[in-house]
């Protein structure tokens, strides 16, 4: 049977069991009109629905009687004749209910007699007519008594009602109502039979040969069916809260002389019963709206070239841990100017605040109480029920709208619902032996970390090579401050929150479980990490992660993550920025601030300083599965107190070292001019930062100082083999920095101050197997270079890297041309080494 | 004067070597909270939610709301159950004392001297043989430092 005619059905049997008490109370009060209205109200409703499901015999029977009771409103005094005739079409509309839901038909009957009887007892001559009506006219001239009528009804409905009984029973068998506090009663006691179920299991698992075993089995079968059960009567697809729209729109078309079509999308998403219930209303009001207001008439939109009739398409759909209501329509869209005018005209924005607001502000500005833009108030919308109302009801339930229009081809309103109260589907993973729920709807994919998937470093910035794509990671363990995990194996959930994808790693996967999001303590909501608690089939209680604050943290994971390579070459294109440098000011024993270019640190970390170990003179903690040495930049940074000590850790591929420092100060972005050079070991030379006279610290010299074979393991390789870069570059910081880099990476280095040095080292037969020049450069530049070079039989098969502060398009295209093998960003350490290491690849491929 | 009404019953309980009472009608259950899942991010008072009979009950450290030395491991604590605003809560107490019924006008403010910390979460004193019982105010108690500055 059609759900619509089910609910039909089920609603008018109980008002009609509710009517059968009032029309009693109707006899002994004729003329209680607040009774009257009542049955008025049902008879009234069932005519409008039956037209509606094209049940033409119902409304014709419906309509008659109606006709009767409103002459009774009238004023029309009420006889015991007129009740009992009340009462047959009351009792006749149930004989046709029964028909309805045992034929899915209307049957063949006919009302006619009865029809007449209460058109003329209501004084009415029937107008359209029907064959029904050629039978009236005879009848017409005999004095006004039903009594005869009566008497032949009387049989009819005795068995009649008979019938209707047994009927009815069969129809609640259908779908009853159940009082929602009832189910989440029943939610609760079943959840504790789950936890009781699971301690009886212990028990037996503790007793091996136990005549309980057969049975508990069962016991904890039937258990599990009840719960899954018992979570699913929550659980109502949203097509119940559209059912009556279709109605309501054609309605608004006959009313309104618009013609429009409603087309509904994924009514079988489900929500919770509540949540349902509370967006209804909105979501009428919204349909309303859009016929109203959205929808032109069918001349203006002819003449805007649209079809003849508009569209009210109607979507649903779940997306990450939400429902999304989508209610647009083809129509005019908002006007925006209008809407500017009003805000101002109504003074809820001064002409200053609406210039600086975008025109989706502008649009959302509708929601504001006290506001509406229909210029004439029609019966349909503009009573004073505005979009404020809209808004307040959607928030109510935790959910957000929103609108977005496009004049002349239409608005579009969204509404995201949270799942709260809902059961999802979510994955149970582990971190740092905790347990927390993942809702499976923003779980893309599952990786296993380690072998071919393994989690990578740029910079700070930890990133898992998937397919091609890099894709940001996030440590669950981190975010949740929780201690470390295994970093040997792990899992990395792969999932989406809006057009974010990301990775959060995490210890362990469990399994995935259809879980009842209870609501969060009071005490706990702020936390924007966890969106809901929940009990778990052993009766754990864990946390239920929130996607969208754990996306948050992607955009402030670290301080170095905003300044990746890229990004900072973009600045430099757009801003004239490609000289700055991002420093990291620290100190360390005097007061004197020192810095660090910020792309040599691969992470900033905190140790506890109880854990930091002395063995042979040095210190080491205990970093990622790893012996991490520590140096002291100062003899002075102390080492001996308590808490926590800030550690710059550099990184080369598989070792990394930290140096110690008492205090991390700033971030700058700056030109770095090293002005006076030093003798000082461990210090290039000084630099004004930030208007203070600032230490430049060389990593180059603490490197070797950590592992005393930093070079050394590196350099025992055979000599010749190692192969040799010529490293050119006028700054005498970055020849520093970047040369002690490439030897540690086991290369020879030779460097040069310009193209001509660099020239006359390769005339004068020094064997060079890579170039890295920098490309601004006085005098002869890298792109001159690199041209000269290609020019010289000698030369031109050497592979030229450049180096460069800006990697734009058009820099590499004209670098390509003037002969650059590889294009590396100025502060891309890993970058640049990969670079030589992959042409010196090459060049051994091809030897 | 020895009508019902003007007696009141309650519930106490140490925490810390201290007796604190709660009027028996605030008081849900008293319950042995176990398998307590703590909760990352959150303030130090939370001890974590657990499970109690298929309510969520978030359990509340009274040691450190009452910024008292945390227990010695191995002292397994006992919970006052309550139920606010919809919400249940566990407090968290050392061990749970007798029922007493006592006299509605025996009730003392608290002293002038009481530590300030305690005297915001009590509404008085009263005195017993030997002993201090401090009636604490549970809303007071329920309102935590994290979730004010959230808010």
């Amino acid at each position: 049977m059609d759900d619509l005619l089910r609910e039909f059905l089920t609603e008018t049997n109980e008002n009609l069991e509710r009517v059968d008490a009032e029309i009693v109370r109707f006899e002994h009060e004729p003329n209680n009109s607040e009774i009257l209205s009542n049955i008025f109200r049902l008879v009234h409703t069932i005519k409008g629905t039956c037209g509606f499901l094209g049940l033409p015999r119902l409304e014709t029977l419906a309509h008659a009687t109606e006709t009767l009771m409103s002459r009774f409103r009238d004023g029309m005094p009420v006889t015991g004749d007129a009740v009992t005739l009340v009462l047959s079409a009351i009792d006749r509309i149930k004989i046709i209910l029964a028909e309805i839901e045992e034929e899915q038909g209307e049957g063949g009957g006919d009302d006619s007699d009865l029809i007449e009887v209460l058109y003329r007892l209501a004084g009415h001559a029937r107008v359209n007519g029907s064959p029904a009506s050629d039978a009236v006219d005879g009848v017409q001239d005999e004095p006004a008594s039903p009594a005869p009528a009566d008497a032949n009804f009387a049989a009819r409905e005795q068995n009649a009602s008979e019938r209707s009984g047994e009927k009815r029973e069969r129809l609640t068998s259908y779908s009853i109502r159940v009082q929602v506090e009832t189910l989440d009663n029943l939610m609760t006691r079943v959840s504790e039979l789950v936890l009781t179920r699971n301690q009886l299991l212990e028990i037996v698992r503790r007793h091996e040969e136990s005549d309980f075993k057969v049975p508990l089995q069962r016991l904890s079968n039937v258990t599990a069916e009840l719960q899954e059960g018992v979570m699913k009567t929550r659980m109502q697809p949203i097509g119940n809260a559209w059912q009556k729209l279709p109605r309501i729109v054609r309605d608004l078309c006959a009313e309104l002389g618009k013609d429009i079509e409603l087309e509904m999308h994924g009514a079988n998403t489900e929500l919770d019963r509540q949540v349902l219930e509370m967006v209804k209303d909105p979501l009428t009001h919204l349909v309303r709206n859009c016929a109203d207001h959205g929808i032109e008439s069918p001349p203006e939109r002819l003449a805007a070239g649209k079809t003849r009739s508009g569209k009210i398409r109607l979507s649903a759909c779940h997306q990450g841990g939400h429902i999304i209501i989508e209610i647009s329509d083809d129509g005019r869209g908002l006007d925006i100017e209008r809407i500017r005018a009003l805000a101002l005209q109504r003074g809820l924005l001064s002409e200053s605040d609406l210039a600086a607001k975008s025109d989706s502000e502008i649009c959302n500005l509708i929601f504001t109480p006290g506001f509406s833009t229909a210029t004439h108030v029609t019966s349909v919308s503009g009573r004073g029920v505005g979009m404020d109302v809209v808004r307040a009801n959607v928030e109510q339930i935790g959910g957000t709208i929103d609108l977005k229009s496009v004049r002349k081809i239409g608005t579009t309103f969204s509404i995201k619902i949270p799942l709260t109260l809902a059961i999802v589907s979510a994955l149970i993973v582990e971190v740092s032996g905790e347990r927390f729920a993942i809702p499976q709807l923003s779980v893309l994919e599952l990786v296993r970390t380690g072998g071919e998937h393994c989690i990578e470093w740029i910079k700070d910035t930890p990133v898992l090579r998937l397919r091609k794509a890099l894709l940001p990671l996030l440590h669950l363990n981190e975010i949740l401050h929780l201690g470390q995990s295994k970093p040997d194996h792990g899992f990395v959930v792969v999932m989406q929150v809006g057009n974010q994808v990301f990775g959060l790693v995490v210890d362990g996967l469990f399994h995935t479980e259809e879980i009842v999001i209870k609501p969060m303590s009071s005490k706990l909501r702020h936390i924007a990490a966890f969106s809901g608690t929940t009990i778990l089939g052993d009766g754990a209680v864990i946390m239920i992660i929130d996607p969208n604050g754990i996306v948050q943290a992607l955009g402030r994971a670290s301080p170095v993550l905003a300044r990746t390579p890229e990004a900072e070459a973009m600045e430099g294109e757009g801003a004239g920025k490609e000289d700055l440098t991002p420093l990291l000011v620290f100190r360390a024993g005097s007061q004197q601030p020192k810095a660090v270019p910020l792309s040599l640190i691969s992470r900033l970390e905190e140790i506890d300083r109880g854990r930091i170990e002395l063995s042979n003179g040095q210190h080491f903690v205990q970093y990622r599965g790893q012996l991490m040495p520590l140096l002291c930049i100062d003899a002075r940074t102390s080492t001996d107190r308590n808490g926590m000590q800030p550690v710059l850790v550099f990184s080369d591929h598989s070792r990394s070292m930290g140096l110690l420092v008492d205090e991390i100060v700033d971030i700058v972005e700056q030109r770095l001019d090293v002005e006076i050079a030093s003798e000082q070991p461990g210090v290039l030379g000084y630099a004004v930062v930030k208007g203070r006279a600032t230490e430049v610290i060389d990593v180059g010299h603490f490197l070797p100082q950590a592992f005393a074979d930093w070079l050394d393991q590196r350099d025992a390789r055979p000599a010749p083999l190692a192969p040799k870069v010529l490293l050119v570059d006028d700054s005498a910081f970055f020849r520093d920095m970047l040369g002690p880099l490439i030897k540690a990476a086991g290369y020879r280095v030779h460097a040069a101050a310009s193209a001509a040095q660099a020239l006359a080292a390769l005339s004068s037969g020094i064997a060079i197997d890579v170039v890295v020049t920098d490309i601004e450069m006085p005098g002869m530049d890298g792109f001159a270079l690199a041209t000269t070079l290609r020019q010289d039989p000698r030369t031109a098969r050497i592979p030229v890297i450049a180096l460069s502060a800006m990697v734009s398009t058009d820099a590499i295209h004209r670098g390509r041309r003037a002969g650059f093998h590889d294009f590396v960003a100025k502060f891309d350490r890993t970058g640049l080494i990969a670079a030589i290491k992959e042409q010196t690849d090459e060049l051994h491929a091809a030897a | 004067m020895d009508k019902d009404e003007h007696f009141t019953e309650f519930v106490t309980f140490s925490i810390a070597g201290q007796l604190f009472g709660l009027p028996i009608a605030q008081v849900q259950d008293v319950f042995k909270p176990m398998n307590i899942t703590p909760v990352p991010l959150a303030g130090t008072e939370i001890a974590g939610v657990l499970n109690l009979r298929g309510r969520i009950v978030t359990a509340i450290e009274m040691r450190s709301r009452l910024e008292a030395q945390p227990r010695d491991s191995g002292a397994e604590a006992m919970a006052i159950g309550i139920e606010a605003k919809g919400e249940s809560f566990g407090l968290l107490i050392d061990a749970v004392g007798e029922v007493l019924k006592l006299a509605d006008f025996e009730l003392e403010s608290n002293p002038i001297n009481l530590e300030r910390k305690l005297a915001a979460l009590s509404v008085g004193v009263y005195r017993l043989d030997g002993q201090l019982l401090v009636i604490l105010d549970i809303d007071e108690v329920l309102r935590l430092r994290g979730e004010a500055a959230a808010a």
